[in-house]
């Protein structure tokens, strides 16, 4: 089965005064129809700009290499202009991002933003697109879905917000939904409340979603698959259970054993050493390798990813000794 | 641990008031309303709470970085809130803050030795070559390089910033350090790090924290009891490992649900609060949380009486019905 969404050897760059730099380097991922996929990482590693390349949001001076592919069936989005790529943007794939308070217009109210993402895509009257903006605002759980409408942004609680950012996204129907961090800027209960929201639109629409998240608690039960990323690139992917349960590459383990538990024996942390190199100063080869427990002698050539069981792949050589 | 606590806040009230033109018929905002506890000597109690619920507000008035409105705050037999000028000042080199922020909180045109030795300079501890032994010292204390104090703070990564405040606090030698959010906005692999360090430090040199934060999990690292607060109250407290197994304030229970396990396995009851957190301008009468409990036996009293914190099985739970389980009673209801 040809997947939904194709990425293929993702490049980035950027010119900065000591050269360039590459801080997406050789990302390929796909997502399936339906499913979710999380790209999890610190700061820095790539994720997001790997998530705004899909739709060609890459902040300028950055470029996308030419031999990069992205493919959303047939359509190849890196090919895109003009008229055919609003079409893909918002109509076919949906994005909502961390802070709901910036990405809407304060000036516009609720009912307004919503219809015009519906009046962009369909061709319907305005009432009609007004009457599908309060049906979308009941979807995502704002009560009173009438009055809201009327509200304008800086009336809501943060999570509110989030709630009228997912209707936005939800609007056109998209086939895939882009979550970038979507709950890092809120209060732990009002994430739980976002999370309930987008798991059940999910369900309902069957809507794939590609989530971006540092946070390894919401991937877990979430995403039906997971690749973690370091310094630009891919470093381990498998399902999320076999990855949770065998987490393989030195730094996935190293980033459960730096997590905090509320539950099970309470023990001393055990940190990565060092912390997150800017892409200006990644070693060569494998780019893990200055924080790694491990010393292996073919650390200095850069690992490719390395199958260490059925469908779970990761970026080093002891992979070798695995399989 | 001596019988007398190091701090003793007593009835600790905070309002502030709207200003501009029609400032007088605003009603003011309540971020604390009535909050007390006490930490002993190396002893670390966390002040647990989401946005707005008033724990920052407590932080910066017990320091007096904020004047209160009303109440005490008993520290070494001192009212801090009564000190005048310069007995404040000696003060505050017994207590220091550490801040979230480790990007705002240095000065950009300070070098990193010039930060730390600043509060050392001020209260005339070192100078000359003794002062920059004392820095050097400081900075390998925190885990950093004594070369990094000729460099400035932009050079340094988020985490190695914390560090830099920290030692910054610890250079005139407190016995209590208020750490507000000190992890929040650090990677996951640093703030191990950063939660490492300030558990050493506690237990080398005999500190007091007051640990405010948001997140249970970091939290139970470091912290040997817990307050929650929730609308500038403490709604429950207790030992850290009792407040985490078995809380009884309905509030705590969907504060612990909502945390995120890193486990596919956990199979913890999940409850989602419904509704907006009310605005602390104009709480809730009665108990501030009624108006988004979930207890099945919430009932009239609630919307009428505030609920006093009384001991309850393991902690003290500010709910009329903490007896009874919210989260049991709803998962053995058919």
């Amino acid at each position: 089965m040809t997947p939904l969404l194709e990425v293929r050897d993702l490049r980035i760059s950027f010119p900065t005064g000591g050269g360039r730099i590459t801080p997406v380097d050789g990302v390929s991922f796909a997502l399936e129809r339906g499913r979710t996929l999380a790209l999890v990482g610190e700061s820095g590693c790539g994720k997001s700009l790997t998530s705004l390349a899909v739709l060609q949001l890459v902040p300028a001076p950055g470029v996308i290499d030419p031999s990069s592919r992205i493919r959303l069936g047939d359509t190849d989005l890196l090919a895109l202009r003009g008229e055919a790529l609003r079409e893909v943007r918002g109509r076919r794939i949906g994005m909502i991002f961390q802070d709901p308070m910036t990405s809407l217009n304060p000036v516009f109210t609720v009912g307004d933003q919503i219809a015009e993402g519906i009046l962009a895509h369909f061709d319907v009257p305005r009432r009609e697109a007004m009457a599908r903006a309060e049906r979308l605002v009941g979807e995502v759980g704002i009560g009173d879905a009438k009055a809201r409408l009327t509200a304008y942004p800086h009336q809501l609680s943060g999570g509110m917000r989030q709630r009228v950012m997912i209707a936005i996204a939800l609007a056109a129907e998209p086939e895939i939904l882009i979550a970038d961090e979507p709950t890092t800027a809120l209060d732990v209960t009002v994430q739980a409340q976002i999370l309930e929201v987008l798991d059940g639109l999910r369900e309902s629409r069957g809507m794939a979603v590609l989530l971006i998240t540092h946070d390894l608690g919401i991937v877990a039960g979430r995403a039906d698959r997971v690749a973690v990323m370091y310094a630009g690139q891919i470093v381990e992917e498998a399902p999320t259970a076999e990855l949770f349960e065998r987490p393989s590459h030195p730094y996935t383990q190293g980033l459960f054993a730096s997590v905090p538990r509320l539950e099970g024996p309470l023990s001393r942390l055990t940190p990565i050493r060092g912390t997150v190199p800017p892409p200006t100063a990644w070693p060569a080869g494998c780019r893990f390798r200055p924080r790694c427990p491990i010393v292996h002698p073919r650390s200095e050539t850069m690992p490719p990813l390395l199958d260490v069981g059925p469908d779970h792949r990761m970026r080093c050589w002891l992979a070798e000794g695995e399989t | 641990m001596t019988a007398e606590p190091l701090l003793q806040v007593r009835d600790l009230v905070k309002y502030y008031h709207a200003g501009g033109l029609l400032a007088a018929r605003k009603p003011p905002v309540r971020a604390v309303d009535g909050v007390s506890f006490e930490i002993g000597r190396g002893e670390t109690l966390a002040l647990v709470g989401e946005s707005g619920c008033g724990k920052s507000s407590v932080g910066r008035t017990i320091l007096r970085l904020q004047e209160p409105t009303s109440g005490e705050a008993v520290f070494e037999g001192q009212d801090v809130f009564r000190l005048g000028r310069e007995p404040l000042r000696a003060l505050r080199r017994r207590m220091q803050i550490i801040f979230q922020d480790p990007y705002g909180s240095l000065n950009p045109r300070m070098t990193v030795g010039a930060a730390v030795a600043e509060g050392m300079q001020i209260h005339r501890l070192a100078s000359g070559a003794e002062l920059e032994r004392r820095v050097a010292a400081l900075l390998e204390e925190v885990g950093l390089d004594p070369s990094y104090a000729r460099r400035y703070p932009h050079e340094f990564s988020g985490g190695q910033r914390q560090r830099i405040g920290i030692a910054r606090a610890l250079a005139v030698e407190p016995v209590f350090i208020v750490c507000d959010e000190p992890v929040s906005a650090l990677d996951v692999s640093v703030q191990a790090q950063v939660l490492n360090l300030l558990a050493d430090l506690q237990r080398q040199r005999g500190l007091s924290y007051l640990f405010i934060a948001h997140d249970l999990a970091v939290v139970r690292q470091i912290a040997q009891r817990i307050a929650v607060m929730y609308l500038g109250r403490i709604v429950e407290t207790g030992p850290t490992e009792a407040l985490l197994a078995d809380p009884r304030h309905p509030y705590t229970q969907a504060l612990l649900s909502a945390v995120p396990e890193p486990d596919p396995g956990a199979q913890r009851r999940r409850i989602v609060l419904h509704g907006d957190l009310p605005s602390p301008s104009n709480p809730p009468p009665g108990c501030p949380f009624h108006t988004r409990c979930f207890h099945p036996l919430r009932n009239e009293r609630c919307r009428t009486e505030v609920p006093p914190l009384r001991p309850i099985t393991g902690t003290l739970a500010a709910c009329h019905y903490a007896e009874v389980s919210a989260v049991e009673a709803i998962e053995a209801a058919p």
